[in-house]
């Protein structure tokens, strides 16, 4: 049953178990799949709508709005200010910390290429964007 | 198009469609054709009811931002069909949003199916039998995570979208795109 409000007493443990049943139901995939190494994209195969698909179920069953960008910050992808030569500038990557900071930057910060985005999106970021959002409400 | 009418409209939350499926479809006619071993046996294809739900999902979606989004199917959420849809029957689709945002949005969908054989000693019509659901994703397609650019026309809601809407006295005074 969906949550009607913002869930503030939540175990990481606990936020873990909804975040699998989550992608249990939006990815089908098996739930012993779901561990927080995992990246959405690569192993648990999500495609651009199921990341809208996984923002939706988010805010159901945690009871929180989700901006656009919060998340996945798509936006950035197409301002020259921010990514050349499919790289993240430094300016870009700064703009990342602010705007995403569930996600881990050590290999971007390593390698600043576009495509390893998809290798930080992982379950572990998810933990940590519900840990922020339920700490705000 | 694959619905008749529009029945019920609630703005950016319910629709509710219903479509009579006739054997003067052709596609009824090669679904399924006779084999040397069989009669034929005429049924409304499952993928044509899914596209059903689509067009009366997508209408709700496409109505609570009056037509100025392109809204396209993105992902068959679910797709459970448990009875077959006759000639002479008429399928029943309730959309209703569970999400909507700036991108895109979610639906769930149930289908009833009207079966004149099943109506009663009385006279009094056969009542609708759920006979699945079908939840959905839309994408507003101007607004892809990949900033590829379309048309400025609303192709998706072409001349037959509005024609429906129009037969079913849904107010369309706004232009479409």
């Amino acid at each position: 049953m969906p949550q009607t409000g913002p869930v503030t007493t939540m175990t990481r443990d606990e936020i873990l178990e909804k975040i699998r049943d989550i992608l249990v139901d939006a990815l089908a995939v098996d739930d012993d799949e779901v561990v927080p190494s995992a990246t959405l994209t690569g192993d648990l195969g999500a495609e651009s709508i199921d990341i809208l698909d996984i923002t939706f179920k988010l805010e159901q069953e945690f009871g929180f709005k989700i901006a656009q960008g919060e998340l996945f910050p798509e936006s950035m992808m197409q301002d020259e200010e921010y990514v050349q030569d499919g790289k993240f500038t430094p300016k870009g990557i700064d703009m990342l910390k602010q705007r995403v900071p569930h996600f881990d930057f050590e290999l971007l910060e390593q390698d600043p290429s576009v495509e390893n985005m998809r290798k930080i999106l992982t379950v572990e970021a998810l933990i940590r964007f519900c840990e922020h959002k339920l700490q705000a409400a | 198009m694959w619905i008749d009418r529009i029945v019920e409209l609630e703005r950016a939350t319910r629709l509710v469609a219903i479509k009579h499926v006739s054997m003067a479809e052709e596609h009824i006619h090669d679904h399924f054709a006779p084999t040397p071993t069989r009669d034929a046996l005429p049924v409304m294809p499952m993928s044509l009811i899914v596209e059903g739900m689509a067009q009366s999902a997508g209408i709700l979606v496409g109505h609570a931002h009056d037509f100025a989004e392109k809204v396209i199917l993105a992902k068959v959420a679910k797709a459970e069909l448990s009875r077959e849809a006759t000639p002479g029957c008429t399928l029943r689709y309730t959309a209703t949003i569970q999400s909507l945002n700036e991108t895109g949005a979610s639906t769930k969908g149930l289908v009833e199916l009207i079966d004149p054989a099943n109506g009663y000693p009385d006279g009094s019509p056969a009542q609708p039998e759920v006979i699945g659901e079908i939840d959905l994703m839309f994408s507003h397609l101007d607004r892809n995570l990949s900033g590829a650019e379309y048309p400025e026309e609303n192709f998706v809601f072409s001349e037959s979208f509005r024609t429906l809407l129009r037969s079913s006295g849904i107010d369309t005074a706004y232009p479409i795109p």
